[in-house]
């Protein structure tokens, strides 16, 4: 038993490719020629393949091809089209929205234009794959919460290139597409809008950010440390509880005195993950709208203390 | 070859972390000091390595030897003395011998002198040369607000270069495709004037030559109506106030909390050294506008075509050069009356 004692995995299935159950009504097939990896296999399934596109699948990757394209062309263009200053650039190029000066309105290519189409083709290209994730679930079956996670992660992408900016009424407040630019927008967002630290919803989205961690960290060492005794049967032990959900239990009810089930640690988990998202997203989608700084708005509500006076009065030297 | 393939993976794997980390600074031995009131991070960290190097690189030379003070001034016993006239001869050539260590030590004197005839108003360098010292005086003067009794010398730019190495032209924007490719803004190009952010590659020119807003921080806590004419601060003006801000980090060697508390960049939550930064801005804006763009005409137009056609501008790393006091704030002039 061992060789669950190892930060890899350590069993893998050695058997013929495994293509997947029978599909229905479906006038796509899957693709590719199922093959192994021995590599990836220390980390998840060894057998790589088949594919299931579909309609949505091969939509979207055409709509993410033409805005990585519109995206990446652009950047050359920006360095005149030098493949070596591309490459050295290339964290640094990007593709900014259009200039204030525009509002909502449709802007030239070289002004904001191509920032436009990209957004909507990538936008396009999410939501078919979204699309995708809902109508695989579901022919195999399954709930549809993978679905609706990638929902909250969406509303979150949406609130920040769509929806805030139609509420503010000025695509310039929306992030470029850029590697440090966008992160430099990040920054920017923050000491325009009085520090996002001082943003309830952004404390919350944080919360649940690490909370996930943490969360995901308890579940999955606990799980590996009852695996000895079948406690990797996790959804078998949600109705047949055994002997390692009871040690699970029992361990984490004499450590902090309550503890999840082998059912509701996995809703823990879901809702601390799309909540990340969802309070985020109501966070950004109310600075600049509803708050303008949020440190002062912290101070009105008593949340930002005051500190006492530690420089002397007058001009330092 | 399968199973050669499988042990050389865990090898390139760390081979391609090791090169990953290779650019990275050695994170121990920081020096931090606390300059705020205690938990609210108000410190300053140094990297002693690094401060090691810039102690070494801002050493000041020797002062030249005492020159008497008395017997007739410059002005009476040479020609054409038109900013040093009342040295006596001998202070006048001891700073001229100054000028010529910090400013063009290979050079030497003909860099500014005609050697047939040192009174002429040639080369263009020597009317240069005469307005600089103007300046030096002007700064000296008009904003002790700013450099105090510590004041600059020509080495506090030049430091033996007869073109200080830090200096600023407007022009100068890389090329990018024309046509419908997008537009670039002047950002998002990696470069030095920014510390290698993506920020605008160019803040000096609103900021030290115009007199754009430097404040982007609302001063509400709710949105305001805006009045008639009146902008909403863009995300530009946030990038181009973010990217001076990293200009004066470079420069002073120093990170935010050195004049903020960065929990709010409002100017109330500013340490005292934000007070010294705001005249420093204004004292560029100064020396650009009021000093060295007159100085164009000077400059003879093939030399001044070869570098755009604009004169070389100062900011804060002219002086400054990555110290938080140029020189460690060793005075150069208390020792050369005639740059005051």
């Amino acid at each position: 038993m061992a060789e669950y004692q190892n930060i890899f995995t350590q069993v893998q299935l050695q058997a013929p490719a495994d293509p997947g159950v029978e599909l229905k009504d479906s006038p796509w097939g899957r693709d590719g020629k199922p093959f192994f990896s021995y590599w990836l296999g220390k980390i998840g399934d060894a057998q790589i393949g088949p594919v299931y596109l579909g309609f949505t699948g091969v939509a979207s990757l055409i709509c993410f091809f033409v805005a990585f394209e519109i995206i990446g062309l652009n950047m050359l263009a920006q360095v005149n089209w030098n493949p070596i200053e591309f490459i050295k650039q290339i964290f640094w190029l990007g593709l900014e929205p259009p200039p204030a000066e525009y509002g909502l309105g449709i802007p030239p290519l070289n002004d904001g234009g191509w920032w436009l189409m990209a957004g909507f083709f990538l936008t396009a290209s999410i939501l078919l794959w979204w699309v995708r994730t809902y109508r695989r679930a579901r022919a195999l079956g399954m709930g549809t919460h993978v679905a609706w996670a990638f929902l909250a992660a969406i509303w979150l992408y949406l609130v920040l290139g769509f929806i805030r900016p139609l509420v503010m009424g000025d695509w310039s407040e929306a992030p470029p597409f850029g590697i440090f630019p966008h992160l430099d927008w990040t920054t920017a967002f923050s000491l325009r809008y009085g520090n996002l630290f001082y943003n309830p919803f952004h404390m919350l989205s944080i919360a649940f950010l690490f909370g996930s961690a943490l969360l995901f960290a308890m579940h999955g060492a606990t799980i590996l440390a009852v695996t000895r005794f079948g406690g990797d049967r996790e959804l078998e032990q949600i109705t047949d509880r055994g002997t390692a959900s009871e040690r699970g239990a029992l361990f984490w009810r004499w450590t902090m005195g309550f503890n999840a089930t082998m059912e509701s640690i996995h809703r823990w988990g879901w809702w601390f993950a799309v909540l990340v998202t969802i309070t985020g997203g109501i966070g950004i989608l109310l600075s600049g709208t509803v708050v303008d700084n949020w440190y002062l708005w912290a101070v009105k509500h008593g949340v930002a203390p005051a500190y006492p006076d530690v420089f002397a009065p007058g001009v330092a030297q | 070859m399968k199973s050669l393939r499988n042990k050389l993976m865990p090898l390139i794997a760390a081979g391609a972390a090791v090169a990953l980390l290779s650019g990275c600074e050695v994170p121990i031995g920081m020096e931090a000091e606390q300059i705020g009131y205690r938990g609210t991070g108000m410190e300053e960290v140094n990297n002693p390595r690094l401060q090691a190097k810039l102690l070494e690189a801002n050493q000041i030379p020797e002062p030249q030897p005492p020159a008497s003070q008395s017997g007739p001034k410059a002005g009476d016993v040479y020609e054409n003395v038109k900013v040093l006239g009342d040295l006596s001869v001998a202070e006048f050539n001891r700073l001229m011998n100054a000028i010529t260590e910090w400013v063009a030590p290979v050079e030497g004197c003909h860099y500014c002198h005609d050697g047939d005839n040192w009174a002429a108003e040639a080369p263009y360098t020597k009317m240069v040369s005469r307005e600089m010292l103007k300046l030096t005086r002007h700064i000296n003067s008009q904003w002790t607000s700013h450099v105090a009794q510590t004041g600059v010398t020509c080495y506090t730019c030049h430091r033996g270069n007869p073109i200080p190495e830090n200096t600023w032209r407007t022009h100068g924007e890389p090329p990018q495709a024309g046509g419908f490719a997008a537009n670039r803004y002047g950002m998002n190009l990696g470069s030095a004037s920014v510390m290698y952010a993506s920020l605008p590659y160019d803040p000096f020119t609103p900021f030290l030559k115009g007199d754009k807003d430097i404040p982007i921080v609302p001063l509400e806590a709710l949105p305001q109506r805006l009045g008639e004419g009146e902008q909403r601060v863009s995300f530009m003006d946030t990038y181009q106030t973010y990217g001076l801000m990293m200009h004066i980090s470079g420069a002073l060697g120093v990170n935010c909390t050195y004049c903020h508390n960065s929990r709010s960049f409002l100017t109330e939550e500013t340490t005292p050294k934000h007070s010294l930064a705001l005249i420093g801005i204004r004292m560029a804006r100064d020396i650009n506008t009021s000093q060295l763009e007159p100085m164009a005409g000077l400059y003879p137009e093939e030399v001044l075509a070869a570098h755009g056609g604009e004169v070389a501008k100062v900011n804060c790393l002219s002086c400054h050069q990555g110290v938080f006091k140029p020189l460690y704030g060793q005075s150069m002039l208390k020792d050369y009356k005639g740059l005051n």
